[in-house]
């Protein structure tokens, strides 16, 4: 598994209490009392690097090649999941799975954006960076879900919709701003979840929800921060500072307002417990589809545009 | 020498001015096209409605120009017109900028929003100035946009809106990307209500603006040669290393790719909007 730089000292540490460990087994050199002690300092260790991440580590983690999918949390929090495809228009677009499902005996619409962990699957998926038939082909199946009164649940994971010529000839900038209008209508609860990169208007495009929830390590952002950057000081090495600046952590959204819930992780990041990283999120999903259950048709639809119409930061002079 | 020969060179001659002249266009006497490099009287061109006597090139107007442009005299009120932005993410100057911006334009935020007359045809109006801030969009003209629609939702009239923008303002982070999700959310509530909404994208239209609210009118109209877009030149340039080919993203590249209702010159601006907003008010 790559290590981040800022991880280096902890796994340092952890190697060392390791080769202690084995050393002690082969020997009759008792060293208890020096790994009990380097293992109160790797505690103490992790909390300091961990619990004190900034904006760039977690842009480092939700860029992690090993981060969990949107399919890694579908095969752990849905059963019998159905994957449908094609947008009727031109094509399929594997850069966005989408299809139904069980989410605790309750049928679901389930949709997300889908990297690949190598460079085989990345370019099958197009590093999770969706085309116009993508945005299509999930609103094919967001009208489904309201024609059927399933909720949706929708995992966000893009570093932006995909900047090509194709893309543009075929309406990008309309692909997603349909999607925005429709995802307002819908008359079924829809909970957003920002598993990863949440990359602008790629993100949003399947991202219009009642409750929006995002991972401790995830970003969601309006422009990347190196394209940040290069805009404001002319300069993509100053990225670490744009994430700083643009605010698009978790816990900076939720004080903004912009998002409900953030979603713990476990230590070190989703990579290293996918099981735990699922249920974290289960609990949370959960809480959100039965608060919305109890809303109806009309409700749904007010309430989310009550969130929409307030979100903003102006005066008046 | 033939005769058209001669006339030919003499113009030649007389319009290309030296570097040095160039440089020297009197302010407000002369202006040259920014595409064409011709220079006129500025009378000219402001009676043009800023299109290029010679090439026809639709320069940027200012909001206020094209309400004058379009609106019946004297029936335009503006709506919110204090309204501007705070500064959500203590981001370094962004105050400086508004203020410097507010200052150059004589606008408190990079669009102006009312009601008013088009050809008798009451509407609610959005415009979006280009000068002020590359009319990117953050909460403020989210808000406005959003205000409007609503406005007109109750007042049960046409919206029409011009869009120029450059996208989301960096500067509000995703409070600025949140706009394209409200705005996009009051012109579904506006348009389940049976209204008319209309967009007319005007030079440049791109980024959060056009994948948004600029898309989803009733119509979606263009001005010639605007540039419309979702992502920029150089990103997909760099992304696809290919060269693209000139006309790339203009108003006549999105007619042909379906993207646009039609492509209306500015000179014909008023009487069509007109024309349209009777079709959809008489036999109501």
């Amino acid at each position: 598994m790559p290590i981040l730089e800022f991880e280096k000292p902890i796994v340092n540490l952890k190697e060392k209490i390791k080769e202690l460990k084995s050393f002690t087994e082969n020997s009759d050199i008792d060293l208890r009392d020096e790994i009990n002690n380097l293992e109160e300092r790797l505690a103490k260790l992790e909390e300091d690097i961990y619990g004190n991440l900034k904006p760039w580590n977690r842009v480092q983690m939700a860029r992690h090649p090993e981060r969990p999918t949107t399919l890694d949390y579908v095969d752990r929090l849905f059963e019998d999941f159905i994957e449908f495809h094609g947008d009727r228009l031109f094509g399929e677009d594997e850069a966005i799975v989408s299809g139904i499902a069980y989410y605790k005996k309750q049928p679901v619409t389930v949709i997300g954006h889908q990297r690949g962990k190598d460079t085989k699957e990345n370019i099958k998926r197009n590093f999770g960076m969706p085309h116009p038939e993508g945005y299509r082909k999930a609103l094919r199946h967001m009208k489904q879900a309201e024609k059927f009164n399933r909720p949706i649940i929708t995992f966000i994971d893009t570093k932006g919709a995909y900047p090509g010529k194709a893309a543009e000839e075929r309406g990008q900038s309309e692909a997603i701003a349909k999607n925005l209008m429709e995802m307002a209508g819908l008359t079924v609860p829809i909970v957003c979840i920002v598993i990863g990169e949440g990359g602008s208007g790629g993100a949003l495009g399947i991202g219009v929800g009642n409750h929006v929830h995002m991972l401790e390590n995830a970003t969601y952002s309006v422009i990347s921060p190196e394209g940040a950057a290069s805009i404001l000081w002319k300069d993509a090495g100053e990225a670490q500072r744009a994430a700083e600046t643009m605010q698009i952590t978790a816990p900076d959204l939720k004080k903004l307002g912009v998002i409900d819930e953030m979603i713990p992780e476990p230590k070190g990041g989703a990579h290293r417990d996918i099981d735990t990283q699922a249920g974290l999120i289960d609990q949370v999903l959960e809480k959100s589809l039965n608060e919305l259950k109890a809303l109806s048709p009309e409700d749904i639809v007010e309430e989310r545009w009550q969130k929409y119409k307030k979100i903003g930061s102006f005066q008046t002079i | 020498m033939p005769l058209k020969d001669f006339f030919g060179k003499r113009k030649k001659y007389a319009s290309i001015p030296s570097e040095k002249a160039k440089v020297d266009v009197p302010e407000g006497l002369m202006q040259k096209c920014d595409n064409c490099k011709q220079i006129y009287y500025r009378k000219e061109i402001v009676k043009s409605l800023y299109v290029c006597p010679n090439c026809g090139y639709h320069h940027p107007m200012t909001a206020w120009t094209r309400i004058e442009s379009l609106f019946d005299e004297g029936t335009f009120t503006e709506w919110d017109a204090g309204l501007t932005s705070a500064n959500p993410l203590d981001f370094p100057d962004y105050e400086t900028k508004i203020k410097k911006d507010r200052q150059k334009t004589g606008l408190n935020e990079g669009i102006v929003t009312g009601t008013g007359a088009i050809e008798g045809n009451q509407v609610a109006f959005a415009v979006m100035d280009s000068n002020f801030r590359m009319g990117s969009m953050g909460s403020a003209i989210g808000e406005k946009i959003a205000r409007a629609i609503e406005n007109a939702r109750e007042e049960s009239i046409p919206f029409i809106i011009f869009t120029a923008s450059g996208g989301a303002r960096m500067q509000e982070g995703l409070l600025s990307l949140m706009q394209m999700a409200k705005t996009s959310f009051a012109v579904k509530r506006f348009r389940d209500s049976g209204n008319l909404m209309i967009s007319v994208m005007t030079h440049p239209t791109t980024g959060g603006v056009s994948a948004s609210f600029a898309s989803i009118g009733d119509y979606n109209f263009a001005e010639p040669g605007a540039l419309i877009g979702f992502a920029g030149r150089r990103i997909i340039e760099q992304t696809i290393r290919e060269k693209l080919p000139n006309d790339f993203q203009t108003a006549e590249f999105q007619l042909e790719h379906g993207q646009v209702d039609k492509v209306i010159h500015r000179h014909d601006m008023k009487t069509t909007l007109g024309k349209l907003l009777c079709m959809h008010t008489d036999g109501r």
